[in-house]
């Protein structure tokens, strides 16, 4: 592997204005890296070659004229492909937006541009963001680099899959009900989901939009917090994105935990959990002990009903979400029978051939949830529970500064293995859908590995805005110990 | 058998902002197909609302106006249907938490009953587009979207059942018109849509306390069609209940040139648009700043306008709820009183109502481009009741005014139209009238006094009608010694 791969934000930034060597040639290393595993991986729907490599000879004219305001100059990244890119396919790793390239950027992705980031393509997603293996894209799944057979978690998985692979540096991902934590965890990388409304979401084509938000994958806190910094803030075209100043997220990463208090929710021990990830969250506990954070043990009382209310409210929502594919105006369009007169027969054949099972699966409870006569045992209530879970993790936090656990009961599975079992496939969501639910900030980090060589993931949860105590948090078990060092074997 | 009607309107108004209520775009009228749109009225995947202030200003003006509750957190709710001119598959509406509930709208009727009509709440929402059908762009086979009306941003005025015949009906429409108009929320023309409704009419037993079922009519694009099909309507459904038959909750389609209600199929309106509230938007908190901001602002609404015109100026009822119906016309009406003074209001308010609503009928024009300004009226009338030119000449001066738009006087000066009031010249010509009709004077001394019209006429004749009749009266009286 190409030496320059190995390095962070930081380091990068150093040698380009060192000279040491260009943005060119660091965007072409990764485009090779692309090149070499990507017929393995297959994180990337699409490869952006030469128009990354005329935004990464931009940069070198930037470097070269002395600009030292951009924080990610010349910083090879990949992002989800449900984030609009002007000019770019934008699929959601759907056939129904098989052919949908969009008109205009995400505030995420002008940010990017505006950093002087060199965007290298769009990566791999469950369908719609609706999944937690990858296997829901209509184009095919992406392997786990540390181990090919198995999956790379999801929705974020080719987010995931790209930063392990170092075929980008950073990647940007979205969560809904743990789809950055968990794939980042299956992938032995850092990601994070920041507070609800820390980042706009104009651009980021919705799956439930109370819960849906953008967060940044890396192989190192460091980095997460520069790109975090970087596409944070208070958007006027999102009115649910936060007033809220952005911080210096890196300027705390070396402070420590002297001191913190963490919590740690027995709820969360749940039966069927994995011994070995049992384990290694017992064992980054006692890190944090010896690096002088306070250990407390806390109760989340209303954490069994989070996964179900969040089956009645994400899929509610993505039924209204996704109406606007209808085959009109862009996107796949397939002429019906006329059984149902033509214009409803277009519709149904474009959403029956557009839309994968999983998405069909959700768009049907959702549909259902809402329905009238079912709306208030179903969605009302379900509020209502949604509530419940918001205070539970309030009143935790009037003790603690940071709760934390396991990101997902298991290590990654095999590809195909909960295919058929929708049930066990939202299970892997079971311990990071609760921070959705009640808007907060959470961070996966690797904490060891399994015996088969699988990642495992750690999962910080904070105070609303309180980012920069989460990366302080993770940065310290990071300094202590060396999972983030250790490279899948690609 | 005798039924009461009931009835309640549900208005939609479109506002008069000018870009639309969740992005830029602009809200004008027209425009070549899908010219005011951008991502975000497109519905394009990603995108997200943005609620426009003034959108919630121009909502808050007609809250008040009508004294509804305003609540002081409200929501946007999403209302689902699939069709082509609806770029999301939903519309952006407000449900269950609307901005305004309550508040009344009041009217006269043209036979002097004041009614006063509750209003169940007012709220707002998004326009949809249109569709262009193919057929009309020798295409059979396709139909085209106009997305420039998508998002445009529309009240939804809702009334409780307490209208109780057609014609209040239409009182009503034309009264919540008046009041869009004099807020500058919205222009309220029914042609053109931006004024629109759909009625709910029952029939039930007179007495009885239950209503009976009931059909919403579609479709009425006019004050009188709205008129027209709830009285057919109301005698359908009479029809319907006197020969034993029942009626079927349903939604019936106004058909202006056969003057007919129709059912439409049921599939067309069996939806559930599965309402929740809209996640993209936060709740719109209305604080009490921001209302007393707009009270501030607010113009003198038709009612108080009405009773100023009756209490200040004397008027009679029917004159001020005519002259206040238009915000421009009781402008120009105020004006003119302002110069000729309130002593002349009834003056002004029978030329105004009179002449001046006949000459913007004839000429087919607004109250604003009516030739004679304000003040030139008054003048006018000042020449009147000053004696210079007679209520009779003064037409010919308000006709010559119409035409060249100059000043009374100066039409009074060129054509010589000063009123006679010099007895002697009145005088000479009484005597030469006298002369060359002995025999009318002759009968008129012998008891036939009705022949003192025919004195006068020919004496005006003679002066071109601008002897001064009161003058004229009291020499004839002497001259034929009666």
């Amino acid at each position: 592997m190409n030496e320059l791969l190995y390095l962070g934000i930081t380091e990068i930034l150093e040698n380009l204005r060192a000279k040491e060597f260009s943005a060119e040639e660091l965007t072409c290393a990764y485009l090779e890296r692309i090149q070499e595993t990507e017929r393995r991986v297959h994180a990337y729907l699409s490869v952006l070659g030469d128009e990354a490599i005329s935004v990464a000879r931009a940069a070198d004219r930037k470097i070269r004229a002395g600009d030292h305001d951009s924080p990610l100059l010349g910083i090879p990244v990949a992002v989800k492909d449900l984030l609009c890119m002007n000019g770019v396919k934008t699929t959601c790793a759907s056939r129904i937006l098989e052919n949908f390239e969009a008109p205009y950027d995400a505030t995420v992705v002008t940010r990017l541009k505006d950093a002087g980031a060199v965007i290298l393509g769009k990566l791999n997603m469950d369908e719609f963001a609706m999944g937690s293996s990858c296997e829901q894209s209509a184009f095919g799944t992406t392997h786990n680099p540390w181990n090919l057979k198995t999956i790379p978690g999801g929705s974020s998985g080719g987010s995931a899959a790209a930063v392990a692979a170092r075929s980008c540096v950073v990647s940007l991902g979205s969560d809904t009900g743990g789809s950055i934590r968990q794939p980042a965890a299956c992938c032995g990388v850092v990601g994070m989901k920041p507070t609800y409304g820390r980042i706009s979401r104009y651009g980021l084509i919705a799956f439930a939009s109370s819960l849906d938000q953008i967060g940044p994958f890396a192989k190192n806190v460091r980095d997460a917090a520069i790109l975090l910094g970087t596409v944070s803030g208070h958007d006027p075209r999102d009115s649910t994105s936060a007033d809220e100043p952005v911080p210096d997220y890196t300027e705390s990463l070396e402070a420590g935990v002297r001191g913190l208090k963490i919590g740690i929710p027995t709820e969360y021990f749940i039966e069927g959990m994995n011994p070995e990830v049992e384990a290694a969250v017992r064992e980054a506990v006692s890190v944090f002990e010896e690096q002088g954070a306070e250990i407390l043990e806390i109760s989340l009382p209303h954490t069994e009903y989070a996964l179900p209310v969040y089956y009645i409210l994400a899929p509610a929502e993505a039924s209204s979400n996704l109406a606007r594919y209808d085959g009109v105006r862009y996107g796949v369009r397939k002429d019906g029978e006329s059984a149902y007169g033509s214009l409803f027969g277009m519709y149904s054949a474009s959403r029956e051939n557009g839309f994968g099972d999983e998405v069909k699966r959700r768009i049907m409870l959702g549909t259902y949830a809402l329905s009238s006569g079912y709306y208030d045992a179903f969605y009302t209530k379900a509020q209502k529970v949604r509530t419940l879970i918001c205070r539970d993790f309030k009143a935790a936090f009037d003790m603690v500064d940071i709760v934390l656990s396991a990101t997902a009961p298991t290590p990654a599975f095999e590809i195909g293995e909960r295919l058929d079992d929708p049930i066990s496939m939202y299970l892997s969501d079971i311990l990071t859908i609760p921070c959705n639910l009640a808007g907060l900030p959470g961070i996966s980090q690797p904490c060891g590995f399994t015996s088969g060589g699988l990642p495992i993931g750690l999962q910080l949860v904070g105070k609303p805005f309180a980012e920069k105590t989460i990366l302080q948090t993770a940065a310290a078990f990071e300094m202590a110990t060396t999972h983030h060092k250790v490279l899948p074997p690609l | 058998m005798t039924y009461e009607t009931v009835i309640g309107l549900e208005v939609h108004a479109q506002l008069d902002t000018k870009s639309k209520i969740f992005c830029g775009s602009s809200a004008a009228f027209g425009g070549d197909p899908n010219e005011h749109t951008c991502t975000v009225d497109l519905g394009l995947p990603g995108v997200l609302p943005v609620l426009n202030r003034e959108v919630v200003e121009y909502t808050l003006r007609l809250g008040l106006a009508v004294g509804g509750d305003i609540a002081s957190v409200c929501r946007f709710a999403r209302k689902h249907y699939f069709y082509p001119d609806l770029p999301k598959g939903y519309q952006i509406s407000q449900y269950e938490e609307p901005i305004c509930t309550g508040g009344s709208v009041h009217f006269v009727t043209k036979d002097g009953r004041e009614v006063r009509i509750n209003l169940t709440r007012i709220h707002m929402e998004e326009d949809a587009g249109k569709l262009i059908h193919g057929d009309e762009l020798g295409d059979p086979k396709h139909s085209y979207s106009d997305l420039n009306r998508a998002g445009v941003p529309l009240l939804e005025i809702v009334s409780e059942p307490e209208l109780r015949n057609p014609e209040d009906a239409e009182s009503y429409m034309r009264k919540l018109r008046t009041l869009v108009r004099y807020l500058g929320i919205s222009d309220g023309n029914m042609q053109e849509g931006s004024l629109r409704c759909d009625a709910n009419i029952s029939l039930r037993l007179l007495g009885n306390e239950k209503f009976g079922e009931k059909v919403e009519i579609k479709n009425m694009n006019s004050f009188r069609n709205l008129r027209r099909a709830l009285e057919y309507e109301e005698k359908r459904q009479s029809e319907i209940l006197d020969s034993g038959g029942v009626i079927h909750q349903e939604t019936r389609l106004w058909d202006e040139s056969a003057g007919v209600t129709r059912g439409m199929r049921t599939k067309e309106y069996a939806h559930d648009y599965r309402y929740f509230p809209d996640p993209d938007l936060v709740p719109l908190t209305v604080d009490r700043k921001w209302l007393d901001e707009i009270r501030a602002k607010m113009p003198e609404l038709p009612d108080a306008k009405s009773r100023r015109f009756q209490d200040e100026f004397g008027l009679p009822r029917y004159d001020a709820e005519v002259l206040t119906a238009e915000k421009e016309l009781a402008a120009y009406f105020d004006r003119v009183v302002v110069t000729a003074g309130e002593e002349q209001a009834k003056t002004a308010s029978n030329w105004v109502m009179g002449d001046v609503l006949r000459l913007l009928n004839e000429q087919k024009i607004a109250i604003e481009e009516c030739p004679i300004s304000p003040e030139q009226l008054a003048k006018m009338i000042l020449l009147i009741t000053d004696g210079v030119i007679s209520g009779k000449i003064a037409k010919s001066v308000f006709d010559a005014m119409a035409e060249s738009g100059e000043d009374p006087e100066t039409i009074v000066e060129e054509k010589g139209l000063k009123q006679i009031t010099d007895t002697d010249a009145i005088g000479s010509v009484v005597e030469e009238v006298l002369a060359s009709n002995p025999d009318e004077v002759e009968a008129y001394q012998g008891g036939k006094t009705k022949l003192m019209g025919f004195f006068v006429g020919q004496v005006m004749k003679a002066t071109q009608g601008k002897a001064n009749p009161k003058a004229l009266q009291e020499i004839l009286r002497e001259r034929l010694g009666s």
